[in-house]
C-alpha cells in the first residue's frame, strides 16, 4: 500500500511537472511564504541565537523524553482531562472510535492535524459509521477532492479556484461561481457552521503539549480549531509525543519561530491554549476533554542518528524552500508528509522498503538546513538512509554492481583512463556542440543532453600544460585536436563488446517497470 | 598565513574527463598568481558521487586514496566548490576507519581550498580590469555556497576583471544536478535546471557563470535553449586576465 518506488515517483513527479495550474499555485504560494518568511523573521532582535537556544531546547527535551511526557500527563490529569498512549495508528484510531461511541457519535468536526492524517484518522471513522468532516478550508477542500493534503501547513495549495467551485457545487448542490471568492468562501463558512453545531464530538491535533500545565496549543488561521474545541460536548486532541514541552517559556520561544518560518506571520490569526475542560460556570468549552498520546515509531528513533528529525515542529518551511518540493508539489511523495522532512520521516516511519526513493527526492542542496527552525540535518539524514539503503539491498543488485565497479575503476587510474579513451571513439557518432545526441528513448538523463567527453583528457593535456612557457600575457590556448589515442585502439576491441552491452541493460532495466 | 611552497592542483574526474579547459585554465590563474602548480598524476575522483549515492564504503576508499596523494602538497587547490567540500567535510568522518585517518584528513581539509577561495584569501590575488569584460550573472553552487560559505569570492574577482554582474532571482537555487539525482529522477532535476537557466537567461547578462563544474555540466545539458553563454568562472577569469 501506498509504496513509493522509483518508478511511481518519477511517473508522479512528470505529471506534476506537465501540469501548469500545479506549478503555477505551487510557484506562487511557496515564493509568498518565503518572502514573507524573512520579512518576519527581520522582526526578531536576534533570530540567529534564537534559533540555536530553540534547538538546544528540543534535544533537551528529546533527551528526557520520558520524563516529560509523564509531568504533562500528572498535570493533564490534574487539569481534569483524560490522557491515553497510543503505540500506533491502530492503537490510536481505536481510542478515539472508543470516546466518540461512548458518546453515540455519528458526526465529528475536524481541525487540521497531520498526526491525524498519519494514522488515517478518516479512514477509520468512516469505517466505524462515524463521519469526519474536516474543518479547515483547505483540509475540507482535500476532503472532497478525496486526496491527500499537497503541503503540510496548505493542504490545498494545488487547487485552483475553478477546481474549489467545482467541488463545493458538488457537495451543495447549487452552481457556485469560480469568479465570486467571498460567495465560495461563505458557502463554507455556512456548510461548516452546521457541522460544527450537529457534531458529538470535535478532533483536533496538538501544535505543542506543554508540560508543567498539562496543557495543549493550536495554532490555526481560521479559528476553526476553536470551534472545533469548544461547540461540541467532547474534544479529542491526537498529540505526536515528541511535541511536548516543559514550560511556557519554551511555548513562547516555539511560537514565535513556528508561523514565522511557516506563513511568514508573526503569529497565527488563533493561538489556543486549553487546559482541561470546561470548569463550572464556564459559558463554553467541551464537558470533556481526551488528549491522545501518539507513538508511531518516534520513541524507536530515540537514541539513534534519527533521534534529531523529532525536533521538527511541522512548520513547512523546508517545503517551500526546496527545489525539488517546488517542482513536484506535495502528493508525488506519496504520504501527507512531503518535502525534505516527508523525504526522511516516512521511510523512518513506514520503512525503507515502502518508501525507497524517498530518499532520493533531494539534490542534497541544504536549502532545507539553512531555513529550518530546530536546524535539522535532513541532508544528513538523506545521506543516512541512502546508505541504508545500500545496505539493506533496497537498491536494486545490478545498479549496485553497477556502482561498485564504477568505484573500483575510479581506483585504478590506469584502467579508468583507458575506458575513457574507449568512450572517445565510441562517442563519435553522437557528438554535437551542446553534448551528445542520444535518442530520447536511451537517454538515462532525459531530455537533458548528456556531456560528451572532452577530446582530450586534462590527463593527457598535462604535458603540454606543464611545459607552457610561463607568461602572463599571452599564453596559448591549449590545443584541443581530435585523436585517437593510441592505447584506445587495444581497448576499443576489448571495450567495443562490453561496454554497450553494460549501458543497454542497465538502460532496460530502469525502464523495464516497477524494481 | 604561511604562503604555501608546493601547491597541487586537484582537477576533479569531471573536468578531468569532461572540461579540461577548466583546470588548464585554474593552473593559469595560479601561476598568474604567482605560484608553481603541481598536477599528481595518479588522482581521480574525490568519491563524492559514491558518499551522495550511498556507497560508503566505495567513497572512503577513494577519500583514502585521494588523502595518500594530496597529503605531501601545502596546498590544495580545486576548480569546484563541491569536491572542495566533500575534502573538508566528509573525509574527516570517512577516514575514520584507518588509524590516525581522521586526524589525517583533518589536516588535508585546513589545507584545502576551493579556487576563488585560494585566490582571494590566500595568495591575494585580484585581476587587472579587463578592457571588454562581459555583463554576467553567477549561480551560487549549493556546497560551496551553503557548506563552504563562498560566493563573495567568485563576485569580487569577476568584479575586479570588469565584469558587471547582474544577479538572477535568487541565485542560491540548485541547478538541479545533485550528482546521481540527476540520473535517478531525470524528469525532477531537469525541471530544476530548466528554472535556472530560464531565471538566468531573464538578467540579460551574456555569460553565466558558475565555479562549480557539476553545475555547469548539468546546464550545459540545456545550453541549447539559451543564448548564454556558459563559463566556468576560471575560465572566463582566465580569458579576461591574459
Ligand atoms: S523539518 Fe524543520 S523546516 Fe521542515 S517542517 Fe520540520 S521544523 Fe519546519
Amino acid at each position: 500500500m501506498n509504496e513509493v518506488s522509483f518508478h511511481t515517483f518519477r511517473a508522479d513527479a512528470a505529471l506534476a511537472i506537465a501540469n501548469p495550474h500545479l506549478q503555477s499555485a505551487v510557484d506562487g504560494a511557496t515564493l509568498k511564504f518565503r518572502r514573507d518568511r524573512l520579512r518576519a523573521l527581520a522582526d526578531l532582535p536576534d533570530v540567529e541565537a534564537m534559533r540555536d537556544h530553540f534547538k538546544a531546547m528540543r534535544a533537551a527535551t528529546l533527551a528526557n523524553l520520558s520524563e516529560h511526557l509523564e509531568q504533562f500527563e500528572r498535570q493533564a490529569l490534574a487539569a481534569g482531562a483524560h490522557v491515553h498512549w497510543a503505540r500506533d495508528a491502530a492503537e490510536a484510531t481505536q481510542i478515539v472510535i472508543g470516546i466518540a461511541r461512548q458518546h453515540g457519535a455519528r458526526l465529528a468536526v475536524k481541525a487540521k492535524s497531520m498526526t491525524s492524517e498519519e494514522i488515517h484518522l478518516n479512514a477509520a471513522l468512516d469505517e466505524a459509521g462515524i463521519t469526519p468532516v474536516e474543518t479547515d478550508l483547505g483540509e475540507w477542500i482535500v476532503q472532497l477532492a478525496a486526496e491527500s493534503p499537497a503541503h503540510i501547513v496548505v493542504p490545498a495549495l494545488h487547487k485552483t479556484r475553478q477546481q474549489v467551485a467545482e467541488l463545493f457545487t458538488r457537495e451543495v448542490g447549487r452552481p457556485l461561481s469560480a469568479d465570486d471568492i467571498p460567495a465560495l468562501t461563505n458557502e463554507a463558512r455556512r456548510a461548516l457552521r452546521k457541522k460544527f453545531l450537529a457534531a458529538e464530538i470535535g478532533i483536533s491535533g496538538a501544535n505543542i503539549g506543554v508540560a508543567e500545565t498539562g496543557s495543549i496549543v493550536l495554532v490555526t488561521n481560521e479559528g476553526n480549531g476553536r470551534m472545533v474545541s469548544s461547540v461540541p460536548p467532547v474534544h479529542v486532541a491526537v498529540m505526536g509525543v515528541e511535541k511536548v514541552c516543559p514550560t511556557w517559556d519554551d511555548a513562547a520561544v516555539w511560537l514565535e519561530l513556528l508561523a514565522r518560518s511557516s506563513t511568514g506571520q508573526p503569529l497565527s490569526v488563533y493561538t489556543t491554549a486549553i487546559t482541561g475542560p470546561a470548569r463550572d460556570g464556564d459559558a463554553d468549552g467541551p464537558r470533556e476533554l481526551h488528549i491522545v498520546l501518539y507513538d508511531g515509531g518516534r520513541s524507536g528513533m530515540l537514541g539513534t542518528g534519527y533521534e534529531e528529525v523529532l525536533q521538527c515542529i511541522r512548520c513547512g518551511a523546508c517545503l517551500n524552500h526546496c527545489p525539488v518540493y517546488q517542482e513536484i508539489a506535495g502528493q508525488t511523495y506519496g504520504h501527507a508528509y512531503s518535502g525534505p522532512i516527508g523525504a526522511v520521516l516516512v521511510p523512518l516511519l513506514h520503512g525503507l522498503e515502502q518508501y525507497e526513493a524517498l530518499p532520493h527526492a533531494s539534490s542534497l542542496c541544504g536549502a532545507c538546513l539553512e531555513v529550518c527552525p530546530a536546524r535539522i540535518d535532513l541532508p544528513r539524514m538523506l545521506l543516512d538512509l541512502r546508505a541504508e539503503e545500500v545496505a539493506r539491498g533496497v537498491i536494486a543488485p545490478p545498479e549496485q554492481a553497477l556502482e561498485k565497479s564504477a568505484a573500483w575503476l575510479l581506483g585504478h587510474r590506469r584502467l579508468f583512463g583507458l575506458l575513457t579513451d574507449v568512450g572517445r571513439v565510441f562517442q563519435r557518432p553522437l557528438l554535437s556542440k551542446d553534448g551528445l545526441r542520444v535518442p530520447r528513448r536511451l537517454n538515462p538523463a532525459g531530455k537533458r543532453r548528456l556531456p560528451s567527453l572532452a577530446p582530450r583528457s586534462f590527463h593527457a593535456l598535462w604535458d603540454e600544460l606543464a611545459a607552457e612557457e610561463e607568461a602572463v600575457a599571452g599564453a596559448a590556448p591549449v590545443k584541443r585536436a581530435v585523436r585517437a589515442p593510441s592505447r584506445g585502439r587495444i581497448a576499443a576491441v576489448i571495450g567495443a563488446s562490453v561496454v554497450p552491452l553494460v549501458v543497454l541493460w542497465h538502460l532496460l532495466r530502469r525502464r523495464g517497470g516497477k524494481r | 598565513m604561511t604562503d604555501p611552497k608546493r601547491v597541487a592542483i586537484m582537477v576533479t574526474c569531471m573536468v578531468d574527463q569532461i572540461m579540461p579547459e577548466v583546470g588548464v585554465a585554474a593552473v593559469r590563474l595560479l601561476r598568474r598568481a604567482g605560484y608553481t602548480v603541481e598536477f599528481p598524476v595518479e588522482q581521480t575522483c574525490c568519491g563524492q558521487p559514491f558518499f551522495n549515492s550511498g556507497f560508503r564504503a566505495q567513497a572512503a576508499d577513494l577519500a583514502k586514496r585521494s588523502l595518500d596523494i594530496f597529503e605531501p602538497y601545502d596546498a590544495v587547490v580545486l576548480p569546484g566548490g563541491s569536491c572542495a567540500a566533500m575534502i573538508r567535510k566528509e573525509y574527516p568522518h570517512l577516514l575514520e576507519r584507518w588509524p590516525g585517518g581522521t586526524a589525517r584528513a583533518e589536516a588535508l581539509a585546513a589545507r584545502t581550498y576551493e579556487l576563488s577561495e585560494f585566490l582571494v584569501h590566500v595568495a591575494g590575488w585580484e585581476p587587472a580590469p579587463a578592457a571588454r569584460a562581459p555583463r554576467v550573472t553567477y549561480h551560487d553552487s549549493c556546497h560551496m555556497n551553503r557548506l563552504l560559505g563562498l560566493g563573495a569570492e567568485s563576485r569580487a574577482l569577476l568584479r575586479a576583471a570588469g565584469c558587471e554582474i547582474v544577479e538572477m532571482h535568487e541565485s542560491d537555487r540548485c541547478c538541479g544536478f545533485g550528482g546521481l539525482f540527476s540520473f535517478r529522477i531525470p524528469e525532477v532535476s531537469n525541471a530544476m535546471t530548466q528554472e535556472k537557466v530560464r531565471r538566468a537567461n531573464t538578467t540579460g547578462a551574456e555569460v553565466l557563470v558558475s565555479a562549480d563544474p557539476g553545475c555547469l555540466m548539468q546546464m550545459r545539458g540545456f545550453a541549447h535553449q539559451t543564448g548564454m553563454r556558459l563559463a566556468h568562472l576560471a575560465v572566463l577569469l582566465e580569458e579576461l586576465t591574459r
